[in-house]
């Protein structure tokens, strides 16, 4: 096991190596640059340009600024945000745990309710219930999420008056910030309703962002399922007289599961995506915004950092699903 | 930490303050669209960052709310030497600044040298906080102040001296600019002996009618009424920033009371904010114009006859109805209405096909002629699609015989390639900055006329020109309103850019709201304002 993870780690330096490479020559392949870009009408004049371009090392040969750049990550240095002037790895620190609770209710949401019903649905094969679900994942997997995320707010909260349109918590509740988790900082902050706050707060915001993993979820745990189901142990489980719910929750859906752990994983990549668009509907001050902004603002730093640093989250995520998988399936870390 | 840094007491005072008396004290929350940069008004050119400082600070002249004209603000009044090059302002007495969040504790009032201090940062290169958090002062170099600007010195703590190079009438109007704010010279000084200058533009401390509370990066700015204010103490208490990006968000949080004040509601949900009972609909028209530039260097629009034909190929009532939908409004000068001195005696062409070809023909024009169009990469406040506005303009001109291909590029390339001169025709528009006219007519100028120069008509008229430098120079706005009229009927007759539209500004707020009034220079302001 031990060697099976070594040789999984080592697998993914080349992948941020070549990702930091990437990052680094697409953003310098848009066309504008951090200054002229934050211009308006009147444009600037060469002197000035050239000025501010080698305030920013900009005028120096790209390979250089690659070097210099990849000399600083080194350091743990990210730079500093042509935006805002404040440190990368700072902005980042302060954004990222708002997308992390986002994305992980939305995980919460996705997980409880597709995993159940991908369940019922291959266990209900060419039922009702089965089409039933199949059809909505399949319309949950096509929605657009700027659409979805609309049609909710303004049924949700603004005919119903069910949640509250958008933002973290009610304006009401201010406290510092101390893990940048609303839901853990509102309990921390002992203000009576805060916690309640952070949670009708984060409703909305998580259904959006995961139906998309919902529909994926739903449909890969039905297929998984109807696999396994087919199998021999789990008919030999059957004749043995076991409780259908023991057939199929213990012998059935522990080995069914193993694709769909990938599937959770693999969603994080969408989950980011996605947080782009249902962070800007419900104004969530986490990094999809942010990113955003760094792009049509040119902000190299932050765009780069940002990038890289994300990029590396994922990674560990898919390398940690694939050690899980190892742990669930001894197959997989024997090669075989 | 440096973006939500507050003391322990700054932070129980906030909690106290927004928590346990939130339901008697009076709290305005505005939607705005964006977070700030950074807090310092010098450093920031967006209208985002220049609202978020804009509750805590003042300047030494200021733009009435609502309005372009300047009047008196930390200088409660000033002298003007004969010959328009000396300005002598006297400081208002015992203006107070903020208490910081990060501990600071101003021991005195306001003083020479605090306007000594925010004008040097920005002109001295060897000013220490010259550098800090990057240095671009782009208002200051624009307004054109370091040249314009000979000394500026004190006279004794209550009176500064400005000194001009060349008279300058439009001064007074830049120093009510939001870079012109004046800050505190002892909290620059405090910050820098604690080794922490760059909190300066992050925690900002002023004389304005809010103090800053706290930033939650892209989330909340949160401000308090000061109550020793110089103009007496803010009717709403506490003043709430809450950043939502999106339009349709911004207008679900008005509706349902979740915001006071809404930022740009989209154009689709107008019709619905007029009939909504417990929305206001409020509109201005902006403080721009959207133009169609001829680059008179360039055959056939060298000839005035071609100019104008082509400004009456085009049929304006079409572009506004399609392209602005109600939000514009016909623009037939260079500066719209709202600014003093608009010649409303202009005539504009008429729509009429037949003159125009007639038009051309006298020119000498063969047609079918080939030109090109280029049109706008991106949406601007003055133009909300400048394709389809370029794609009107080239079903126009076909029915004159003009051939009209669409160019465009990249917005940075876009603009710099029309500055220097390679188009034949092409969209630009313009934003005003202080309210002069003189920040409209220059793009008109001879001076701006040079390649990369701001006049993408490369269009310099000598009548035009004189007029122009000489309104510059003198202060008495009788004399100046008639030069700016006479050029604009120079401008009219001779078309070097076809004039398109000047926006309306839409806003929107809760019935609720008193005296919200609609900048011309789309600034969001709320002293003044209160809450029923």
């Amino acid at each position: 096991m031990l060697a099976f993870i070594v040789r999984r780690i080592s697998l993914t330096v080349p992948t941020l190596i070549a990702l930091c490479f990437l990052t680094f020559m697409a953003i310098r392949l848009v066309p504008g640059d951090p200054i002229e870009v934050r211009r308006g009408e009147r444009g600037i004049s060469p002197e000035r340009l050239e000025f501010f371009r080698h305030e920013l090392g900009l005028d120096q040969p790209v390979w250089k600024q690659f070097l210099d750049y990849v000399w600083s990550l080194m350091h743990g240095d990210f730079g500093i945000s042509i935006i805002s002037q404040d440190s990368v790895l700072h902005e980042f620190l302060t954004l990222f745990p708002a997308t992390v609770e986002l994305s992980l209710f939305a995980t919460l949401f996705a997980v409880l309710l597709g995993v159940p019903a991908g369940i019922l649905a291959a266990v209900k094969r060419g039922s009702v219930w089965d089409h039933g679900i199949m059809g909505v994942a399949l319309f949950g997997y096509s929605m657009p999420v700027f659409w979805w995320g609309l049609l909710l707010v303004l049924f949700c909260s603004v005919q119903l008056d069910l949640t509250p349109v958008s933002g973290r918590i009610d304006l009401l509740f201010y406290f510092e910030p101390v893990t940048g988790f609303m839901t853990i900082d509102s309990l921390l902050s002992g203000q009576d309703g805060a916690f309640s706050s952070a949670i009708s707060h984060l409703i909305l915001p998580a259904i959006v962002l995961g139906t998309i993993p919902l529909a994926a979820i739903a449909r890969m745990t039905r297929s998984s399922m109807l696999e396994v189901l087919e199998e021999d142990y789990v008919r030999t489980a059957r004749a043995k007289g076991l409780p259908p719910w023991r057939v199929i929750g213990l012998h059935a859906l522990r080995n069914a599961l193993i694709p769909v752990v990938t599937t959770i994983g693999l969603q994080g990549g969408t989950m980011l995506a996605g947080a782009v668009l249902t962070e800007t509907i419900f104004a969530w001050p986490g990094i999809g915004k942010w990113l955003i902004e760094a792009i049509f603002r040119r902000d190299y730093p932050a765009l780069q950092g940002g990038v890289l640093l994300i990029s590396t989250l994922l990674v560990i995520v898919n390398m940690s699903v694939d050690i899980l998988n190892a742990a669930i399936n001894p197959r997989i870390r024997h090669g075989r | 930490m440096k973006r939500t840094l507050t003391t322990g007491a700054a932070t129980l005072l906030a909690m106290i303050a927004l928590g346990a008396t939130a339901l008697q004290a009076k709290t305005l929350v505005y939607c705005s669209e964006g977070g700030p940069e950074n807090f310092t008004p010098a450093l920031n050119t967006t209208g985002t960052s220049l609202d978020a400082a804009r509750p805590v600070y003042n300047q030494l002249v200021e733009f009435e709310r609502g309005s372009t004209n300047v009047v008196p603000g930390l200088a409660e009044s000033w002298d003007v030497s004969p010959d328009g090059l000396t300005f002598v302002f006297h400081l208002r007495k015992g203006v107070k600044f903020h208490t910081g969040v990060n501990g600071f504790k101003p021991t005195r009032t306001l003083t020479a040298d605090d306007v000594l201090f925010s004008f040097n940062r920005q002109s001295k290169d060897d000013h220490p906080y010259h550098k800090v958090s990057g240095g671009a002062y782009d208002y200051y170099s624009d307004m054109e102040m370091p040249t314009l600007i000979k000394s500026l010195e004190k006279v004794d703590d209550l009176t500064v001296k400005l000194v001009l190079s060349e008279p300058n009438a439009p001064i007074l109007a830049n120093l009510a600019m939001d870079f012109a704010t004046i800050h505190s010279a002892e909290y620059a000084d405090f910050l820098l002996k604690a080794g922490k200058p760059e909190q300066f533009d992050q925690i900002p401390v002023g004389t304005g009618p809010y103090s800053f509370v706290a930033y939650q990066k892209d989330a909340v700015i949160r401000y308090k009424a000061f109550a020793d204010y110089w103009g007496g103490k803010a009717k709403i208490d506490d003043l709430v920033y809450a950043i939502t990006a999106d339009a349709t968000s911004r207008y679900a949080k008005l509706k349902k009371g979740e915001c006071q004040v809404m930022f740009g509601p989209n154009p689709a949900d107008l019709k619905a904010i007029g009939e909504d009972k417990d929305l206001v609909l409020l509109n201005k028209p902006g403080l721009n114009i959207a133009y169609w530039a001829f680059n008179t260097q360039k055959p056939p629009f060298d000839k005035k006859e071609v100019r104008q034909a082509f400004a009456m190929a085009i049929d304006k009532d079409a572009i506004l109805k399609d392209v602005y939908q109600g939000a514009g409004q016909a623009a037939k000068n260079l500066i719209p209405p709202t600014i003093w001195s608009y010649n409303d005696k202009v005539v504009d062409y008429p729509y009429d096909t037949a003159k125009a070809k007639e038009l051309l023909a006298k020119a000498g024009v063969t047609t079918p002629l080939d030109i090109d169009l280029w049109y706008m990469p991106k949406q601007r406040p003055y133009n909300p699609n400048g394709k389809r506005i370029g794609e009107m303009m080239q079903a126009d001109l076909a029915k004159i015989g003009i051939n009209a291909k669409l160019v465009t590029y990249e917005w940075g390339e876009y603009r710099k390639r029309l500055q220097q001169g390679e188009h034949m025709t092409g969209q630009l528009g313009w934003t005003g900055d202080n309210g002069d006219p003189d920040n409209f007519f220059f793009l008109l100028g001879c001076a701006a006329a040079r390649p990369g120069g701001q006049n993408l008509s490369k269009w310099c008229n000598k009548d035009f020109d004189d007029r122009l430098n000489q309104a510059k120079k003198l202060t008495d706005k009788a004399a100046r309103t008639k030069l700016y009229e006479e050029m604009q009927q120079i401008a009219h007759d001779d078309m070097p850019s076809y004039n398109i539209a000047h926006s309306v500004v839409f806003e929107a707020t809760t019935k609720n709201v008193v005296d919200y009034r609609i900048s011309p220079f789309g600034r969001h302001e709320f002293y003044g304002v209160e809450l029923k």
